[in-house]
């Protein structure tokens, strides 16, 4: 398959220990093919799909469209996985928060690393790892400077801790400059970390 | 239960590092491991509470020191054999040497995927209707069970707002524990920073948890 190329640069450091989870995990994963649990096939299907079909781009096409068109934007706000049901399979209780000039919203989940896989793919590892969850909630402007983040000092800065099964989007606000783009535009300047809280928009052009 | 998962507000883990053009495995063997997380819930083998709670239970120094994928692996393994779906001699020999008990929704096939690369709901009925409303000010209760919460230390005893009722749902405290799902009203309550860190913290910051009713009283 083609990640053992890719696999190959990642592991020479430690391929010992590597090799070892690779053999525990296969031998796991045995166990439930033989045990009738699990069929490798659809496996293989889980993985393809989170490597090639749900990214960050889901999020960004919803944010360019809530820009552009204010009824879909008033339905996001009030009920997201509804709003974005009307345009494809969401899961449930995906709460969108929008960013305005007087207020910032960023998103964490001190305790794991719950995310909206739907809208942003699977979580990179800085969200799921201990720096991120322990700053978040207690030095939130620390962590946007990590970022490159520099809000005004009177900014509300609105940290939301995901500790139950609601999932939160940032509704990013739309950059000066960008007048008359087309969603398809809008959408390409729609960063994953400004839908988490972590960054902005980015105009290059 | 208090362990070292419940990091909110913890100091000295340091900057933030992001990684460029991150990919979504950095090994092959983790994608294997998600998929096997994601096929073990969807055929009713496990809950994400229960994965939840094993991951938690890792000890600490090994939970700090482990990847992500590799808690995974390690809460995966603990779930498989504290439900008895696999035993200690079958993950020594690295196959299966008995019968293992049917699980509730068979096995996880094709048709299956398109419904685990959705999330799943965790909306229930209950028979009472929410107990609070939008702009009550609640106290969070000081509680410390060894079990599965997922009331965050660092808001436990503050007072806060609430500001959104979410529905109501599986009751993690319960459902982790294979004490069904007792569904209870969840809401957003908001704290402002000083609150919860003291005079020093910044005014323009405020912090919000999702919390289930039990977790807090009329302040």
């Amino acid at each position: 398959m083609s990640d053992h190329a890719h696999e190959h640069d990642h592991d020479h450091d430690h391929g010992s220990e590597l090799s070892e989870m690779q053999l525990r995990v296969r031998a796991l994963e045995t166990i439930l093919t033989e045990k009738g649990y699990v069929d490798p096939a659809a496996l293989d299907a889980i993985v393809e799909t989170y490597e090639t079909k749900i990214g960050p781009r889901n999020g960004a096409k919803i944010v360019a469209k809530a820009w552009t068109d204010p009824a879909f934007k008033k339905a996001l706000l009030d009920d997201a996985s509804k709003a974005i049901g009307t345009l494809g399979r969401v899961g449930d209780h995906l709460i969108a928060v929008e960013n305005t000039p007087e207020r910032h919203n960023m998103v964490v989940c001190t305790l794991c690393s719950c995310y909206p896989w739907e809208m942003l793919g699977l979580p990179p590892i800085w969200y799921k790892a201990s720096p991120y969850r322990s700053r978040a909630v207690k030095d939130p402007r620390g962590v946007l400077s990590d970022f490159g983040v520099t809000l005004p000092k009177d900014t509300e800065i609105r940290v939301w801790d995901s500790t139950a099964e609601t999932r939160f989007l940032v509704l990013p606000m739309r950059p000066p400059g960008t007048e008359g783009w087309s969603e398809e535009q809008l959408a390409a300047i729609v960063t994953r970390d400004s839908m988490i809280g972590t960054g902005l928009p980015r105009v290059t052009s | 239960m208090n362990g070292v998962h419940d990091m909110g507000g913890m100091d000295g883990f340091g900057k933030v590092e992001v990684e460029a053009n991150e990919p979504p495995f950095h090994h092959k063997w983790e994608g294997r491991v998600m998929a096997m997380v994601r096929a073990m819930g969807a055929n009713g083998g496990l809950n994400i509470d229960m994965q939840r709670f094993s991951r938690e239970s890792i000890p600490p120094a090994t939970y700090l020191a482990a990847s992500y994928y590799q808690k995974w692996f390690l809460g995966l393994k603990k779930t498989l054999l504290d439900r008895k779906l696999v035993g200690a001699d079958e993950i020594a020999a690295g196959r299966s040497l008995h019968k293992s008990p049917a699980l509730p929704r068979g096995k996880f096939e094709m048709k299956d995927v398109v419904r685990v690369t959705t999330r799943g709901s965790f909306q229930r009925d209950v028979a009472s209707p929410p107990a609070f409303k939008i702009g009550d000010k609640v106290r969070m209760k000081n509680i410390n069970p060894p079990t599965h919460t997922r009331l965050p230390r660092y808001v436990r005893s503050k007072v806060g707002t609430i500001e959104r009722i979410n529905g109501s749902h599986v009751y993690p405290d319960s459902a982790a524990h294979g004490h069904g799902e007792d569904p209870q009203w969840l809401y957003t309550v908001v704290f402002p920073a000083r609150e919860i860190w003291g005079d020093d913290a910044d005014p323009t910051v405020k912090i919000s948890v999702e919390a289930f009713e039990p977790y807090f009283d009329r302040a």
